[in-house]
């Protein structure tokens, strides 16, 4: 839904841009298709590990190893999972549902989803690309300490502990 | 051609591991190269439009409106439409990388750039409906609500621990790597 969307909008816009100006929209797209090309394989290989992460790390062995007794050492296991693999959202939260399900707890899914979300240990040759070493890793060091506080908060408010 | 070899020499050599891992493990080699088809289709579907308003954005923005409404001196509106940019997005974390990257050329304030990240990792709203559906609106509400101080305050956090050089030297790649 939302692609057809995004699609929309982008068709709309290059459409506009070439009654306004052929030529620059000419160059817009050059720069679009170098903007890609430039990343591609880096993309490429981030790819490729998701492949065999995913393949590894099934929603079985996941539910295993974050029940809702799991406390925090479930805490930090569910946020490292996160943090280590790349799951689009369309897969993830089915996922986690279904590990709440399965006895998974929520403060684990909280943490969890989190990072899964904010940290990217495996698009981070991407990420150093642009942003270099040493931001790249503070950024994702922050973001996984600050999914703890969500995880706390979420466990507070969703499950009263 | 030889660059060519160089540049996707990661990938090749990723590439023929999995080939031998599906040897040894028929069965889990084959799942990973399932997944990883899975994937990039997934790239093929979101990420040429991501691609195309970047160049449109790049060509049509004049800097001089970057600069008003999200550089230096933008506040708190910076903030906020850094947050709804990054919020409207589709697409994994890695299609954010190469927009942030024009902004930096467009001259977009450090710490908007770094929001304009973490909204994209973490509050895209379509994402948010599906979350809601799956998880149910306590857990989706309670996350946003967390999420959008923490974005802002990681951005801050991040802005102080980095120096202004560093800075600049992330700027200047940024450059280079959208010519």
């Amino acid at each position: 839904m939302s692609t057809y969307i995004l699609y929309g909008v982008t068709i709309l816009f290059l459409i506009f841009s070439y009654m306004k100006d052929k030529k620059k929209t000419k160059m817009s797209l050059k720069k679009a298709w170098k903007a890609f090309e430039n990343i591609l394989p880096e993309f490429l290989v981030v790819i490729l590990f998701v492949g065999v992460l995913l393949a590894v790390l099934n929603p079985d062995a996941i539910s295993k190893i974050i029940g809702s007794d799991s406390g925090w050492l479930g805490v930090m296991i569910a946020a490292v999972v996160g943090a280590i693999t790349l799951i689009p959202g369309f897969v993830a939260f089915p996922t986690a549902a279904m590990l709440l399900q399965s006895g998974a707890g929520y403060m684990q899914i909280g943490a969890f989803v989190s990072t899964l979300m904010m940290v990217g240990i495996v698009t981070m040759p991407v990420e150093i690309k642009y942003f270099g070493k040493k931001l790249t890793i503070l950024r994702n060091v922050l973001a996984f300490g600050f999914s703890f506080v969500v995880a706390y908060i979420i466990g507070l408010v969703v499950s009263g502990i | 051609m030889k660059a060519y070899l160089k540049r996707y020499r990661a990938f090749l050599i990723v590439a023929i591991l999995i080939a031998i891992l599906t040897i040894f493990n028929n069965q889990l080699g084959l799942k990973a190269i399932n997944i990883a088809a899975y994937s990039f289709k997934e790239m093929l579907l979101v990420i040429p439009p991501v691609f195309v308003l970047l160049g449109l954005l790049d060509v049509w923005v004049p800097r001089e409106t970057m600069i008003k409404y999200m550089g230096e001196n933008s506040g708190l509106k910076g903030i906020i439409l850094s947050i709804l940019i990054g919020s409207a997005a589709a697409g994994p974390l890695y299609g954010a990388f190469p927009v942030a990257a024009v902004f930096m050329k467009k001259g977009v304030k450090f710490s908007n750039v770094i929001i304009f990240i973490g909204a994209w990792s973490t509050t895209k709203i379509p994402m948010f409906l599906f979350e809601m559906t799956s998880l149910g609106a306590k857990f989706a509400f309670t996350r946003l609500l967390v999420d959008i101080p923490g974005i802002i305050i990681i951005a801050y956090v991040l802005s102080k621990l980095m120096t202004k050089g560093e800075i600049e030297n992330i700027y200047k790649s940024a450059e280079l790597l959208n010519k």
